[in-house]
């Protein structure tokens, strides 16, 4: 017997379907530069098949030399990995990596709305990129740890050099961490929210 | 050749994601974020397009606006009109995301790494 839908909907699968109970959620966001593992991250730690969303941008071209001065469009499409992890019957956490590459960057206010932090994914070999990163969080006030991925043949810094070099504050955790490792993907998450915690610990009247 | 990365102009930008206020049928103001969960309220409604059903459908249970884009292959901002409609008609619920202040609440805090503990 063939048991295909031949009609089959768009939409979970069965064993993605959050209970009802589902009240709300918050998220998460992973940033770093191309290849460090972003992607890696989320599916490691994901209870669903990581998925893309993606948002089609026009915005007019500057500094275009067109014709006549005819306004130019230019439309590009960017794509986000986001995972899930359902924390009890009421909430669950969406995790969203996001390129930290300079051109991205106009995308980041929606996304870091409401954002309960950011994981800073640092590839020692392409320090530049996550400093523009780092300076982009702070200045927006999102709090973020920051997770070096080893790869092979990278350099290898102790900590307190990376920090030093990244001029990270003291109170930021700075820690080793294989995307590819679900235990180390979840300390990950876990250092950000213990943080956030000594944070709130210390300013008992938030904004 | 050209470099297209040089048209960008990152300061002045259409920008993305934004939260999109709407709102529902009874007039309360209802936000749509990447994290919003939306639930339909019906199984349907014959004054539909394929794409509200198809949301409808989908939505027997809370699923993310993310989820939904990525399941329809629709851009964010498509389906966040989408849902604008199917809000309008009261034909789904949206439950908004714990709003987060600049510090988080510890209670929130506690119930995420007790929920990353179980992982
Ligand atoms: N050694 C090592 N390799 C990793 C780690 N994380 C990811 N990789 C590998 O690095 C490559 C790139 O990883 P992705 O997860 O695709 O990186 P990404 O940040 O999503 O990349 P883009 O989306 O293209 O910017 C893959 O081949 C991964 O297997 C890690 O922690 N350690
Ligand atoms: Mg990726």
């Amino acid at each position: 017997m063939d048991y295909r839908i031949s009609d089959s909907p768009a939409g979970p699968r069965r064993e993605d379907i959050l209970p009802a109970t589902t009240a709300a959620a918050v998220k998460v966001v992973i940033v770093g530069g191309f290849g460090v593992g972003k992607t890696t991250l989320v599916g490691t730690v994901s209870e669903i098949r990581p998925l893309t969303t993606e948002e089609t941008m026009t915005q007019a071209g500057v500094g275009v030399d067109d014709l006549a001065g005819i306004e130019q469009k230019i439309e590009t499409t960017v794509a986000m990995d986001f995972g899930r992890i359902s924390i009890n019957e009421q909430l669950v956490l969406y995790l969203f990596g996001t390129p930290g590459q300079e051109r991205f960057w106009f995308l980041w206010d929606g996304l870091f709305e409401g954002a309960l932090g950011a994981v800073v994914l640092l590839d020692t070999r392409r320090l530049e990129v996550s400093y523009e990163v780092v300076d982009l969080l702070e200045e927006r006030g999102v709090p973020f740890v920051v997770a070096v991925n080893s790869f092979p043949g990278a350099p290898v810094h102790p900590m307190p050099e990376l920090r030093a070099a990244m001029d990270l504050p003291d109170e930021v955790p700075v820690f080793p961490c294989d995307a590819r490792d679900r235990i180390s993907c979840r300390d990950a998450l876990m250092t950000l929210m213990r943080y956030l915690y000594t944070l709130a610990n210390r300013s008992p009247e938030p904004r | 050749m050209s470099k297209p990365e040089r048209a960008w102009d990152p300061g002045n930008p259409d920008r993305l994601y934004i939260l999109t206020s709407t709102s529902d049928g009874t007039g309360k103001e209802v936000r749509i974020d990447l994290v919003t969960l939306i639930v339909s309220r019906t199984e349907g409604d014959p004054g539909l397009q394929p794409e509200h059903c198809a949301i409808a459908r989908m939505c027997d249970y809370p699923l993310s606006v993310a989820e939904i884009s990525a399941y329809l292959t629709l851009p964010v901002s498509t389906v966040t009109v989408l849902l604008k409609d199917l809000l309008s008609r009261e034909l789904v619920e949206a439950r908004p995301p714990v709003p987060v202040a600049t510090v988080p609440d510890t209670r929130l805090l506690e119930a995420v790494m007790h929920g990353l503990q179980n992982l």
